[in-house]
């Protein structure tokens, strides 16, 4: 795909069949199992089952009941259940427990597990090991893609991010590469693949492994989706942990989206009831102002209002023909943005008060000269004031685990004393929090072992015994470095700005944090399809550790004039965050060209901490 | 005329270009307010009618999704949702973004492809396999009903067959090579789910040092079996294996990590006591040395001040009962308690916080801190007062702090502090635009006049007078150092710029130094002002 200057952006395709095949599919398992039905669900399912199904559809189909997995189950008189679970070893404890109680009080039932999206050989194991196995039939659910909106899929895995870069575990592996098979089914075939990351390789390995299997079936067909780029979140840290300040992000940070949709509570809404609004590219007022920047908001919202004012002012001077068209014709749509407008309104002034509470002037200050790389003196003070003041768990490791990044790992007096007082101010537990964090990599402490790397080859090619595996082991835990100043030094993230940066008026990706930072992530992606493969990248991709890819596949007939080579698909591996969907967006408007993201899910940096905190069984 | 307005000018700095800043509440926010203000007289012309809004419930769940229902049937279990859905069923079609099947597609074409079957395949699987595929959607038989019990596939099929879900018979990998085949193999194949099952078999079927042993070369594998054991809580074959790794700081993490899981506090100190003996680092040691000792204390701390509240003879417990028990809270709280509870008592008991600062060493800063918000809760002036007082040799008294002012007055104006008291520390903040911001959204008014006046910042003193009350004090304050300053200063301009015409530049530098005295000397008038 080449950038040649501004072009109308594609339209997206049409993501809506997602939907009915993962509730279609729902609906013939159900049908598996005749007859009246309790349905437990997980509770991280019924998000995403809301988008797809409703109520009315799960009681066509006769489900009576609904309970959420983990409560403990009411007295049902039911003769079946069925469980609509995430493949995860303590839901089939619980699960077994419900079939050995019924057992006991010889009770005969029908029980029935659906997994979602895929079946785990463990969780099998332990439904053996509970000596349940015969007793419960159990299926799968291929609901891999959830389309959040017009632009944004998700795969709704936020364990992703922690079962791969904490544990190292491959298991969603094979989920992210049905996922892309189907895409690619349906909307490709994706004639480039360029990637980033050892997840992003693997996943495009098994992938096409499994694509080999069915070949024949895309072939000749025009491709929706022409491009595809896949890209592992340990790649670039530091873009997720900066604090958010484009209105969608925001709107995250403040208040959680979840799922697609946000519940507004009594302090948005100026009334008593917490309201659940849909955000998406079909709210007329979010849809425009979800990529600006928060400075521009509060104009456009006024502006709005006004302009709101004036055409209800209009019905005054009306007869009544006229009058009677403005009901008919104009007064349902008013409203409806009547209603948006004020709830948005009401979102932009909680925002403006809990972040004039919390001195997020100050803090934005430190982050930039975090990010630039100077007064790193001051901003640890400032962060080491943040732990002493309890202002918050998390976003005090946000801003250590920025540090570390930006600088490559804390200097050791550093690190000790911002520990000590970490879990002094928030609980000596967090002891295991702060292994987690060296163990990915993300608050480190500078070792007299900088430059291991080298000696690790060299030793490793001495030693091929056992004990290789023990000095690899080591050289493990110390986690990869990042980097990160050499990388924005390269490929310029850093914009050199006289005056003032005019965030009404963005120039480039920076504006989604106030001029001061280019999305590395994005650049990343931006620079690769530029030049449409890695050349003259080879010194950032070194820094960025390697394990990149570019493949055009051959059989597929490159026709530059279809639009489909202008749609480019973003895989984030352990999640993107809304700076990063407003940033490349805006590339895409740009350069001519459109952005889908496919994320396992939508992150941000609370979301990353908080999977690194360790909870009680 | 135009000459003394020239100087004037000249006199005044322009008022500095104000970017947007979050912690401007002013602009913005009455912008915004104004935005509100306009919508909301607009409800109601519109509020007539609810028919397009979503119908949502108590919980702000749409009345018939899932969520909501599910609630509902927590609430109240008995009912079913027969009766209530036929009710519901208008509200419920809230989500449905897209239109009711109508597609183009047929859905079987979609997910059969026909499979060209490669030929290596034997005969079995060919049997056992129709010719069509099926990717997405499972919409023929359940797995589970699929059994192929043929022996012969080599450990890459096996891998691969693993990998699309069907099951394999792992037994006949016997022998340890064969085992190890096939373990690596299911690592070439990069999914997880299989590398684990393999483990499951081979941890089975092999003595543990074996396995551990062939793991140590491993390291995908390894990962994965570490956190197959962490998810099944096989704790002691979890230590077994770090023990074996050398892993000793995992161990001990590890160990110490089933603490979260006691409930009982005795029963946790207990446990916490045997945690300090485990092969930490020396730092970490330490911190579980303070866990413990921090447990311990606040046993103790908890005892006698439930005792003391239910006697009710402490003034303190009776006019703020405790919201909850100090059992488990941070260090950090645990200090903020006893500075709130037991500020006055002597360093020899437990609960005393300067008894906490020295056994734990807390720093000075943050005890100070800790200190300042727990004394300004209860609006003890004359205890914030004394934090900050230091008397230097000479007997003067200085206000110092550890800690920026500028958080001295946050943390004061987040309990109330009367402006008399928030003013004194508003003044000590050295950066002059941070006490600038900080007196006008505190509104401590003398502040900011001093603060315009020493800036000599004449169009921001002017406006400021709009925000203060017409006829109080303040507003005279300004009036008399617009006056006077501008008269005062150009007065010496004026001098000074006519001078050096007359006198030429060789005697108009000699007068500068005598100039600049002057100056200073009115500078330090001014302040007296």
């Amino acid at each position: 795909m080449a950038f040649a200057g501004r072009r109308d952006v594609p339209e997206p395709p049409d993501f809506g069949i997602l939907k009915r095949l993962a509730r279609d599919q729902l609906i013939y398992l159900l049908e598996q199992l005749p007859g009246k039905k309790d349905l437990f669900i997980e509770a991280d399912l019924m998000s995403p089952l809301d988008r797809i199904a409703n109520v009315s559809i799960l009681k066509q189909h006769e489900v009576d009941k609904l309970y959420k997995v983990d409560s403990r189950p009411a007295l049902s008189t039911s003769d079946q259940f069925c469980f609509l679970v995430r493949p995860r070893i303590k839901t089939m404890r619980y699960i077994a427990d419900i079939v050995n109680a019924d057992k006991m009080s010889g009770r005969s039932r029908k029980y029935k597990i659906i997994f979602s999206p895929q079946k785990f050989y463990a969780c099998e194991m332990v439904l053996e090991e509970e000596g349940v196995f015969g007793d419960v039939t159990c299926d799968e659910w291929s609901f891999y893609l959830l389309p959040l909106d017009e632009d944004i899929i998700s795969m709704e895995l936020p364990e992703f991010f922690r079962d791969y870069f904490l544990e190292g575990d491959h298991r969603w592996i094979n989920s992210i590469a049905r996922a892309l098979q189907l895409l690619n089914s349906l909307y490709g075939p994706f004639g480039k693949a360029y990637g980033i990351g050892r997840c992003a390789k693997m996943s495009y390995e098994l992938w096409r492994d499994l694509e080999e299997e069915s070949e024949g079936d895309g072939q000749g067909r025009r491709p929706e989706i022409g491009n595809i780029f896949l890209m592992d979140r340990d790649t670039d840290y530091v873009t997720a942990l900066c604090s958010q300040v484009v209105y969608e992000g925001l709107v995250d940070d403040t208040f959680r989206i979840k799922c697609g949709s946000v519940d507004f509570g009594p302090d948005v809404t100026s009334s008593d009831k917490s309201i659940k609004v849909l955000l998406n590219a079909q709210d007329k007022v979010f849809s425009q102002i979800r990529n600006e920047h928060f400075s521009s908001v509060f104009g456009f919202l006024s502006q709005k209002s006004r302009n709101l004012q004036a055409q209800y002012d209009r019905r005054r001077g009306m007869d009544i023909k006229q009058m009677k068209n403005f009901v008919s014709q104009e007064l349902k749509g008013l409203k409806q943005e009547h209603r948006l407008l004020s709830l948005h309104i009401g979102a932009c002034e909680s925002i403006m008060k809990k972040k004039t509470k919390q001195d997020f002037q100050e803090m934005i200050k430190a982050e930039h000269s975090l990010l630039e790389g100077f007064d790193i003196r001051e901003s640890t003070s400032f962060i080491e004031e943040h732990i002493d003041r309890q202002v918050s768990p998390i976003e005090s490791l946000r801003l250590m685990c920025l540090l570390s990044i930006t600088e490559n790992g804390l200097v050791p007096k550093d690190y000790r004393s911002l520990k000590t007082q970490y879990l002094q101010s928030y609980g000596p537990e967090h002891l295991l929090t702060f292994h987690n964090l060296k163990r990915i990599g993300l608050l480190t402490e500078q070792s007299a072992g900088e430059t291991l790397t080298a000696v690790e080859s060299r030793v490793s090619k001495l030693v091929t015994d056992r004990a290789a595996g023990k000095i690899t082991d080591a050289f493990n835990s110390l986690a990869r470095r990042s980097n990160f100043r050499a990388i924005s030094k390269k490929l310029g993230l850093i914009p050199r700005v006289d005056g003032e940066y005019d965030l009404k008026m963005p120039r480039d990706m920076a504006y989604v944090f106030s001029g001061a930072y280019i999305p590395l992530s994005c650049k990343i992606i931006e620079q690769v399809l530029e030049r449409r493969g890695w050349l003259g990248l080879e010194e950032v991709v070194r820094l960025l550790n390697g394990n990149e890819f570019s493949v055009s596949d051959s059989s597929v007939e490159d026709n530059p004039a279809w639009e489909s080579q202008r749609i480019v698909l973003a895989v984030f591996l352990g999640g993107c965050t809304f700076s990063e969907i407003a940033a490349l967006r805006f590339l895409g408007k740009e350069r001519g060209c459109k952005f889908i993201f496919l994320t396992t899910a939508i992150t941000s940096s609370a979301r990353m901490m908080e999977a690194m905190i360790e909870a009680k069984a | 005329m135009s000459r003394a307005r020239a100087d004037e000018e000249e006199y005044w700095h322009s008022s500095k270009f104000r970017a947007f800043t979050f912690d401007d509440e002013d602009d913005e926010l009455s912008q915004l307010k104004e935005s509100k203000r306009a919508v909301n007289s607009l409800r109601d012309i519109v509020d007539d009618d609810d028919d397009d809004l979503e119908r949502v419930s108590w919980s702000g769940e749409p009345v018939g999704s899932i969520s909501w229902s599910i609630k509902e049937t927590a609430s109240s279990s008995t009912s079913s949702l027969e009766s209530r859905d036929s009710s519901l069923q208008k509200g419920s079609s809230s989500y449905a973004a897209f239109p009711k099947q109508v597609s183009s597609y047929s859905l079987s074409s979609l997910f059969k492809g026909r499979n060209r079957l490669p030929s290596f395949q034997s005969l079995s699987d060919a049997l056992s396999d129709t010719g069509v595929k099926n990717y997405a959607p499972e919409l023929r038989r359940p797995k589970a009903e699929y059994k192929d019990y043929s022996s012969d596939w080599s450990p890459k099929d096996t891998v691969r067959r693993m990998q699309r879900g069907k099951i394999c018979s792992l037994e006949r990998f016997r022998s340890l090579q064969d085992k190890l085949v096939l373990l690596d193999e299911a690592v070439a194949g990069h999914d997880g789910n299989v590398i684990t099952a393999v483990l499951i078999f081979l941890k089975r079927t092999l003595r543990r040092e074996i396995l551990f042993r062939e793991l140590e070369v491993r390291q995908v594998a390894l990962c994965h079996l570490i956190h197959f054991l962490k998810e099944t809580g096989e704790q002691k074959l979890l230590l077994d294996l770090l023990r074996f790794l050398d892993r000793t700081e995992e161990v001990a993490l590890s160990q110490y990590r089933e603490h979260l899981n006691i409930q009982d506090v005795e029963k946790r100190r207990e446990f916490l006591k045997g945690c300090i003996g485990l092969p930490f680092s020396a730092e970490d040691t330490s911190h579980i040395q303070d866990h413990y000792t921090l447990l311990e204390r606040q046993i103790i701390i908890e005892a006698n001040d439930r005792h003391l509240e239910m006697a009710g003879q402490s003034e303190i417990f009776r006019k703020y009962p405790r919201k909850a028990s100090i059992l488990n809270m941070p260090l950090v709280t645990t200090l903020f308690y006893s500075c709130f509870y037991h500020y006055t008592e002597a360093e020899g008991t437990f609960s005393s916080p300067t008894n906490l600062k020295k056994t734990f060493k807390i720093p000075d800063k943050q005890y100070v801190l800790t200190a300042l918000a727990a004394r300004a809760k209860l609006r003890a002036w004359d205890d914030v007062d004394a934090l900050f007082t230091t008397k230097n040799w000479l007997g003067y008294t200085k206000k110092k702090a550890p800690i920026g002012f500028h958080r001295v007055v946050e943390i004061l104006q987040r309990n109330n502090a009367p402006v008399q008291v928030l003013q004194e520390y508003v003044r000590l903040v050295e950066d002059v635009e941070t006490r600038l911001n900080l007196a006008t959204k505190y509104k401590c008014h003398d502040v900011v006049i001093e603060t315009y006046r020493d800036l000599k910042d004449r169009i921001q003193l002017t406006a400021y007078k709009c925000k203060v009350e017409r006829g109080s004090a303040e507003e005279e304050k300004i009036n008399s150092v617009l006056n006077n300053t501008v008269r005062n200063t150009c007065f010496f301009f004026r001098n000074l710029i006519r001078n050096g015409c007359r006198l030429g530049v060789r005697a108009w530098l000699s007068n500068i130094l005598f100039v600049l005295a002057g100056k200073l000397i009115l500078h330090l008038e001014l302040h007296s002002v």
